[in-house]
């Protein structure tokens, strides 16, 4: 696996949320890691002590970056690259490769060695973060269907839709029939 | 059909194991009782205990690695560890010290017992002491036997064998190395990490990426190139006139083409290293493996591995099991 | 609290071997553990020394005990260590597969490279005919205040790693010949060239390990200088030196004296540091963050 065979989220998506204001983002990430975090809470029992560590999640190809507060509700702030607050750690990559490791669909150390992953300050945070997340088997699109209610469904085909648009994985993947590249 | 040992971290890797043909997994419990004592893995002793009952529902073997060496003055954790592993319903338990084995063997005369790769056991006459000393049924082969010599192991000896077939590679005796608390004051056998995660810095620096282990540079990588974990024993190191992997390079091992020959030299079990990886590594390479030990129980030719992206340096070896490794 | 001379870890000429030993029947050490420990292939251009060494220490009131190889596994490995078995002398286990040959009720005793980290094990190995254990280097103090009271319910006398490069790990590779570009099977015995070991340094020039070699070193020597109020304190029975090309004699003296409390701790460190290889030290494992740390000036 090389940078070229990872999606990169497209211009036009990165460019259109460039002017998105941060506040609002953060706190509608925040709802849906508290939502997260309630539905799995095995989660935060797995993180033990690394819940305390605040991590930055930095996508690259992404105009802004987040910092995630595991302890704290979980708590999630988005912030301009390079304005965010101290953090115990740091995981960059392109979008593609952060959903896709949440997704598992891809193995967050082989991404590590083919350098699409980019690990800077507190190892163990990062691995506590990751293992965890793992193991919640965690999916994007049926969490927001179903914050959706009623409207699930139309959420869950804006996410297909997106998700053939970008190559971005926005769902986990059923491991059982080889999904995974 | 040779036995396929497959590694779980957590639940969900356990059932992606199984879900992709596992016919046994190995995970242990969340603390130093087992030698992947990682952050955010392993097991709780109630997700253990449906870890056990989700495998055997599906027709699989859970086997607990209780593979550290306890310490002195706190070996009560380990025996209750070996205790809760024959409560869960575990299969066999994975151990690698004398006093555990002794212990094991006296107080859970009908809990299965595998001899850990971290004893080492790297000829016949250990594995027979072992064997009559503890009762030992299985024992896991050290890294660092050729083939050849595997076969006549098992020609000497009455008890299974499993070796490894994928995924990290120790070029030490394991069980038999304190390079890492050297270093870093932990290490495999007191605490369960080998270069542990919370010694390790990486920094980007102009000529590339620096990780740092304990304070020692481990290597440094240029900008592009495949990262290895800082390991030690793979690191990138100067001696005399020579700068280069002294110990090995930044590779790990893949045997799929030797499993004929694994077969023919009569083992029993092959064995898949990870239990600090992924699910998806976990259902990708397990599928893969049990494809391959598939075709070559039909007389098929093997699968060609499409792994190497998984591994470290992205490169694979054959290891010890070709003489020239030595 | 009595001093232990363990087996030279390097691949060193006859004549070298001879005089060595030579050397330590005059020094105050109460026991020497000789024979080849590392590398079987190293032994017959050695081997004949024993038999004289084994005299000369054994008249100077020695007591005297032969060590197994590290890592076992040719056949002739396994002849060669069940043929020890038979010499007469007390065996250092420093590979748990000598045990296969070892005749049931003969006392032997253990080395630091056998993995003896509790009192289980401890408990194991004395019902086995354990009378003496040098514990694995990387044990804390903590741990080893435990194995000592342990040892003493048992009848088995506790040594710790008093001084001496650090066998940190062994391997099926030789790194020697890996570093001369050779296979181990045609090594031209290249470790010949480095008495203490082929020193490894970081890509930042920090000094790191040392190569022996299938074995692994740490590159600086670690002295209990400062410990050894503790352990004696903790009970423990005997240092281990393990020998180095230089001042050897002179270091078993120093730490003599500073056990008879002639000389202080940090005066010790002192006075050793020019006959070490390097002249780092180091003893971490006991007391400090990591083993590579040292608690002296």
């Amino acid at each position: 696996m090389s940078d070229s065979d990872l999606p990169q989220c497209p211009r036009l998506i990165a460019r259109a949320l460039r002017p998105l204001p941060p506040l609002p983002l953060g706190l509608a990430l925040s709802a849906l890691s508290r939502r997260l975090s309630a539905r799995h809470p095995s989660m935060l029992r797995r993180l033990g002590e690394y819940a305390e560590r605040a991590v930055l999640i930095d996508p690259t190809d992404l105009p802004f970056v987040l910092r995630i507060e595991p302890a704290a509700g979980p708590r999630v702030t988005a912030h301009r690259r390079g304005s965010a607050p101290q953090a115990a750690a740091r995981i960059a990559g392109p979008l593609s490769a952060l959903t896709g490791m949440l997704h598992g669909r891809y193995d967050g150390d082989a991404l590590f060695f083919s350098r699409d992953l980019v690990i800077e300050g507190d190892t163990e945070a990062v691995l506590a973060l990751r293992n965890a997340l793992d193991d919640a088997e965690l999916d994007l699109a049926a969490e927001l269907a179903a914050l959706a209610g009623p409207f699930g469904w139309a959420v869950r085909r804006v996410v297909a839709v997106a998700e053939r648009a970008s190559g971005l994985s926005l769902h986990r993947e059923d491991l059982a029939n080889g999904a995974f590249r | 059909m040779m036995e396929l040992v497959c590694p779980a971290g957590t639940p969900a890797a356990l059932r992606a194991a199984v879900e992709a043909g596992a016919h046994a997994v190995y995970c242990g419990f969340a603390d130093e009782t087992n030698a992947r004592n990682f952050p955010g893995l392993n097991f709780s002793r109630a997700e253990m205990a449906e870890a056990v009952a989700h495998a055997h529902a599906r027709g699989a073997k859970v086997l607990v690695a209780i593979n550290t060496f306890p310490r002195a003055g706190a070996e009560a954790m380990w025996h209750r560890a070996v205790a809760d592993a024959e409560t869960a319903g575990a299969d066999a338990v994975i151990l690698a010290d004398p006093g555990l084995l002794a212990h094991a063997a006296e107080h859970h005369p009908g809990l299965r017992r595998h001899l850990s790769v971290q004893a080492a056991a790297a000829n016949p006459d250990a594995i027979n002491f072992y064997a009559e000393a503890f009762g030992v049924r299985r024992v896991v082969l050290p890294r660092v036997l050729t083939v050849t010599e595997i076969t006549a192991i098992n020609r000497e000896i009455d008890v299974e064998t499993e070796v490894f077939v994928f995924g990290g590679l120790c070029v030490m005796a394991e069980g038999r190395c304190s390079l890492s608390s050297y270093a870093t004051g932990r290490s495999p056998n007191m605490n369960g990490v080998c270069s542990p995660a919370s010694h390790v810095v990486y920094s980007e620096e102009a000529d590339g990426l620096r990780a740092a282990l304990g304070g020692f540079t481990i290597h440094r990588t240029p900008p592009g190139r495949p990262a290895p974990y800082p390991t030690l024993c793979k690191g990138c190191f100067t001696s005399g006139e020579q700068t280069g992997h002294v110990f090995e390079d930044p590779v790990s091992l893949d045997a799929t083409q030797l499993i004929p020959a694994l077969s023919r030299a009569g083992v029993s079990a092959l064995k898949i290293e990870g239990r600090q990886r992924s699910r998806a590594y976990v259902a990708e390479v397990v599928r893969a493996f049990r494809a391959a030990v598939e075709a070559e129980a039909a007389g098929q030719p093997l699968p060609v591995s499409l792994l190497a992206r998984l591994t470290e340096g992205q490169a694979a070896t054959t290891g010890a099991y070709a003489k020239t490794w030595r | 609290m009595d001093l232990t001379i363990g087996p030279n870890q390097f691949f060193w000429p006859a004549e070298t071997v001879r005089g060595f030993y030579r050397e330590m029947a005059a020094t105050p050490a109460t026991r020497v553990v000789l024979g080849e420990l590392v590398c079987s292939k190293r032994l017959p251009f050695w081997e004949g020394e024993i038999p004289g060494a084994i005299e000369v220490l054994q008249a100077a009131g020695k007591e005297v005990a032969l060590t197994t190889l590290a890592l076992i596994t040719l056949k002739r490995e396994r002849r060669l260590t069940a043929d020890l078995m038979d010499m007469g002398l007390p065996v250092e286990v420093n590979d748990l597969t000598a045990l296969h040959h070892l005749p049931a009720g003969q006392p032997f005793w253990v080395g630091p490279l056998v993995n003896v980290y509790n009192e289980g094990t401890l408990r194991w190995l004395a019902k086995r005919g354990a009378v003496r254990v040098c514990l694995p280097p990387e044990l804390p103090l903590a741990s080893v205040a435990v194995l000592v009271r342990a040892g003493a319910d048992l009848g088995v006398a506790v040594e710790v790693w008093g001084h001496g490069r650090l066998p940190l790990a062994v391997s099926g590779r030789c790194y020697h010949a890996r570093l001369h570009d050779r296979a181990k099977d045609s090594c031209q015995f290249v470790c010949e060239d480095d008495p203490d070991g082929r020193d490894v340094e970081t890509l930042d020039g920090q000094p790191f390990l040392a190569v022996n070699g299938i074995q692994t070193l740490s590159q600086s020597t670690a002295s209990a200088a400062h410990q050894v109020e503790a352990l004696r304190e903790a009970g423990v029975s005997a240092l281990r030196l393990s020998p180095q090309s230089r001042g050897f004699a002179e270091t078993v003296a120093l730490y003599h004296r500073r056990l008879a409390g002639g000389v202080a701790a940090d005066k010790l460190a002192q006075a050793v540091r020019p006959w070490v290889p390097g002249g780092a030290l180091s003893d971490g494992f006991l007391t400090g963050p990591a083993g590579a740390a040292w608690s002296g000036a």
